[in-house]
């Protein structure tokens, strides 16, 4: 159909497009020529206006069913609500690639609208270094990954309908997701250019700390949908599992994370000005270093895409120019990096923002190292290992607890000098009654080891401090105050969560009951149904509270045809204290069927915790005045 | 300083890439293998026939080589295996046991009177938990176990030609 | 301090919920499942998969469990008869020196600089 060649040619009009605007920036770099520039921004304009006609048109047909497309034919069906038709478009690997490339030429765009403050050949050099990049994926793109591919004879049904695919929040994670992972790629190619400009100061830093805040927002609320749909949709009332995948995506937020506090070091004491450069090369590194993992079907996850060694083979040799590149041009440029000598104490934010670098860094090796090494293992010793949880909790739980301290610590410590503590007699008492808390807790709960004693205890200690600080109204800090106070809400729910979290596995038969810890569980009935696609299956389960208060369960069993799937959907009933998750199962060639209750305790506040981080960056975000 | 600096990430470099490519060519999914001989674990089963509880130890009690095979009336590779198990029988060089692993009764005996019946000793798996015991993980899978007791050979997946003469040079 | 006023709050909030009854073989069956992996469903540990096979190795780790074996006794039963990759767990051997190692040696390496940072500029 028409929109095939649409699609196609608009992206071969964007590689013409992104070489012209590569070699005129280039020409630009050697003699400034005012008319040439305004043409820049018209050509941005087009560049990105190309690819979303290419993108606008794999969406066109995904929603008419084309199945002369072969990727709409993989991954599409017509029985799909339109919803999931559109969203279809980008669930595969070659429509989500399509949608890297969307924001990529979005991204540079923008940037060159919002940097008419910068000086013209650091914004050239920005523009040559994104070209490279876009150049990059629109090459794979359209040698290896091209949605627009056809198939003929036409056939009439599509093959997309896996029935776990169709959510709401699992169509919205890849956009919101990519939105923090590509426009890491500025950042990568602003931080390239302002070094080799010598521009790395503390007026750069002001320009592109809004970009470093809107793509951590992005990354947050991405990584948290993609947890949240785990947790409503898998089934097991599990929202993180060191998944390759989830790492990858971990792995660009730790960096961002670390790359945020030492912006605003830089911006204002321009300082640690390397180490800003150095974790902006990381960040988009290891967003595209993600994307090769989970494309190349190197590692072994149920989230990557089906994929063949040749897409990997050309992202790997594409990562590595990127890597090879940056590198050369630190080693290069590096003398440019002023390094200011002013002396700081140990005592200050800006020891205090190394000190969590260094911590954030070992986290991050930690989650690299855990996800990459069984690959490097097999290769060089053939040896097949698993590295999973247990690897990640011991090596990263006990770290938690000085960070936590140091956290409580540091972001009240003033810049350049800060006196002796004040209030030191109340922090210390505070923190005897938090152990004694902390203890009285254990007494009841019995089941915990020294390590998670003491997490605890740091855990409410930063909670308190934090806490603090938010209702102290300083509106200078407003945003760290959120952030930080959310952070450590997060942390405290994980672990209340994780310490108080209880649960029952049992075999049922209708009519049967079991009881669980005082409540008891009443297996009633199984009401039968056929819908359009599948066939349910509802379990009622009633639960006595001990003062007889009633509660129904209704979790639902749903057998599709096409493709034959058997889903289980949880019925999770929320309130701000906890989670009650039902789920039921079929046990193959039996009567009875395996049901899982369990009560999750401060749930809830998992997710609300990681909005409010998000609220606080961006209250800096759309901050206005500064001091 | 610097340049050496460099020179160490440079070289990082090119070890990171080699590695990851080499990776590349690997495949993702993982199959237990067998690496090295390993001791036969003891295991209980009911006979297929008569109920009865035995152990491994009274079934492998001789001298012998012992084939111990994992199959299933519902398995089709399971089909195509057979007459080499029947082969195996008649060369009268090593003893064939059969696991019925989660199977139906009825289905399982006319699986053997179609196909015929190549195990001198059938047992019963019906929740999986005896394979399980022997390290296997799905339907067919076959086991060499030697005059030691240990098992010398595993094959995961339906037994070939190739697989056929193997196995015959082990036990000749 | 505000604090004293929170403390009587949060202890009513921890009197909420239930003491432990005895579930401690549940919990523990819980942590071992979580522990293996499934090979059908490779991505999954086998108290997150729904296949078949998971749901044998379940019965084999409770029938163990019930037997007397202790938790470490079960991990190097399954890691004899499939390998060390169905434990999630990586043991400590030659071949994971450097998984576990490496990001120590980082954490210290960085202690290191930034102390010789902090020390030179207090000179």
């Amino acid at each position: 159909m028409i929109f095939n060649y649409i699609g196609n040619y608009s992206l071969i009009i964007s590689v013409i497009i992104s070489l012209t605007i590569f070699f005129l920036s280039i020409s630009n770099l050697q003699k400034i020529n005012i008319k040439k520039k305004i043409n820049l921004n018209k050509l941005n304009f087009f560049q990105f206006f190309f690819v979303l006609v290419s993108f606008f048109s794999l969406v066109v047909l995904f929603v008419l069913s084309e199945f002369s497309n072969i990727t709409v034919f993989n991954n599409s069906h017509t029985t799909k609500p339109l919803f999931y038709k559109i969203s279809g478009t980008w669930g595969n690997h070659e429509g989500s690639l399509l949608l890297w490339l969307l924001i990529l030429t979005l991204s540079l765009f923008i940037y060159f609208l919002s940097s008419k403050s910068r000086p013209i050949k650091e914004r050239l050099l920005t523009l040559i270094f994104q070209e490279v990049i876009i150049i990059g994926f629109l090459i794979f793109i359209i040698k290896t990954s091209n949605p627009f591919n056809q198939i003929f004879p036409i056939p009439k049904e599509g093959l997309g309908l896996n029935p776990i695919l169709q959510d709401p929040i699992l169509a919205i994670h890849p956009p919101v997701l990519y939105l923090g992972y590509v426009s890491t790629s500025i950042i990568f190619s602003s931080s390239l250019a302002s070094l080799v400009q010598g521009n790395v100061n503390n007026l750069w830093a002001k320009h592109i700390k809004k970009w470093i805040f809107a793509s951590w927002i992005f990354l947050t609320i991405g990584i948290l949908l993609g947890s949240i749909w785990a947790y409503y949709e898998l089934g097991w009332g599990g929202f993180w599992f060191w998944d390759p995948v989830e790492n990858i995506s971990l792995m660009p937020w730790l960096s961002l994370t670390a790359l945020l506090h030492c912006i605003l070091v830089l911006e204002k004491r321009s300082l640690l000005s390397s180490w800003t450069i150095i974790l902006s090369i990381s960040t988009f590194t290891l967003s595209v270093c993600g994307t090769f993992l989970v494309r190349s079907g190197i590692l072994n996850s149920v989230h990557t895409f089906a994929n063949d060694p040749e897409r990997g083979l050309f992202i790997l040799i594409f990562l590595f120019i990127l890597v090879f590149l940056s590198l050369v041009i630190y080693f290069l440029f590096e003398k440019n990096l002023k390094t200011n000598n002013n002396k700081f104490n140990l005592l200050t934010k800006e020891s205090s923002i190394l000190i969590n670098n260094w911590f954030i860094m070992y986290f991050l090796s930690v989650i690299l190292i855990g996800t990459i090494y069984p690959i490097f293992l097999e290769v060089l010793s053939d040896q097949k290992i698993s590295v999973g949880p247990p690897f990640f909790n011991k090596l990263l739980i006990p770290f938690l607890i000085p960070f936590l301290i140091f956290m409580s610590i540091g972001p009240n410590l003033n810049w350049i000098k800060n006196k002796i503590f004040e209030n030191k007699i109340q922090l210390i008492i505070f923190f005897i009654l938090n152990l004694i808390l902390s203890f009285f807790i254990i007494k009841i709960f019995g089941r915990i080891t020294l390590t998670f004693t003491i997490l605890l205890a740091a855990s409410f200690y930063l909670f308190y401090i934090t806490f603090k600080d938010l209702i102290k109204k300083d509106y200078k800090n407003i945003s760290q105050a959120i952030s930080h106070f959310g952070f450590s809400l997060l942390i405290l729910s994980i672990l209340m969560n994780s310490i108080l979290s209880k649960e029952i596995i049992a075999n049922l038969k209708v009519g049967e009951e079991i009881k669980f810890m005082e409540s008891t569980i009443k297996f009633k009935k199984v009401e039968n149904s056929s819908r359009s696609n599948f066939k349910s299956l509802v379990g009622f389960f009633e639960i006595n509270n001990k003062d007889d208060k009633k509660f129904l369960f209704k979790p639902e069993i749903r057998i599709y045809n096409q493709p034959q799937v058997i889903t289980s959907e949880a019925d999770i009933k929320t309130n701000f204290f906890k989670d009650k998750f039902f789920v039921i199962n079929l046990v193959k060639g039996e009567n009875y069927f395996n049901i899982r209750y369990q009560e999750k305790p401060l749930m809830i506040w998992i997710w609300l915790s990681t909005i409010l981080i998000a609220i606080g960056g961006s209250v800096s975000f759309f901050k206005r005045y500064e001091k | 300083m610097k340049n050496r600096y460099f020179f160490i990430i440079i070289v990082l470099f090119f070890f990171f890439f080699i590695v990851l490519f080499k990776g590349l060519k690997n495949p993702n999914v993982y199959i237990p293998e067998l690496q090295k001989e390993k001791n036969l674990s003891r295991f209980e089963a009911s006979d297929f026939y008569s109920n009865t509880k035995t152990s491994s130890l009274d079934i492998l009690n001789n001298n012998n080589f012992y084939l111990i095979n994992i199959w299933a009336s519902w398995c089709l590779p399971c089909r195509e295996e057979h007459d080499y198990l029947i082969k195996l029988k008649e060369q009268n060089l090593i003893k064939l046991i059969g696991i019925n692993y989660k199977d139906n009764f009825k289905n399982a005996k006319k699986f053997l009177n179609e196909m015929g019946n190549p195990y001198s000793k059938i047992l019963k798996d019906k929740n999986g938990t005896v394979s399980i015991q022997l390290g296997a993980y799905g339907v067919p899978e076959t086991f060499i176990i030697d005059k030691n007791k240990k098992i010398i050979k595993k094959i995961i997946g339906p037994i070939d030609k190739k697989i056929y003469n193997e196995i015959l040079l082990i036990i000749k | 301090m505000k604090i004293i006023k929170f403390l009587p709050i949060i202890f009513l909030y921890f009197s909420l919920f239930p003491s432990f009854s005895n579930e401690k073989n549940s919990q523990l069956e819980n942590k071992i499942f979580k522990n293996l992996r499934c090979i059908i469903c490779q991505g999954q540990s086998i108290y997150d998969s729904q296949s078949d096979f998971a749901e044998s190795m379940k019965l084999v780790v409770k029938q163990k469990l019930e037997s007397g074996m202790s938790e470490d006794e079960i991990y190097i039963f399954f890691k004899d008869q499939y390998g060390e990759w169905i434990s999630y767990d990586p043991e400590f051997n030659t071949n994971t020196y450097f998984l576990w190692g490496l990001p120590v040696l980082i954490f210290l390496l960085g202690g290191a600089i930034i102390l010789r940072k902090l020390a030179v500029l207090k000179n």
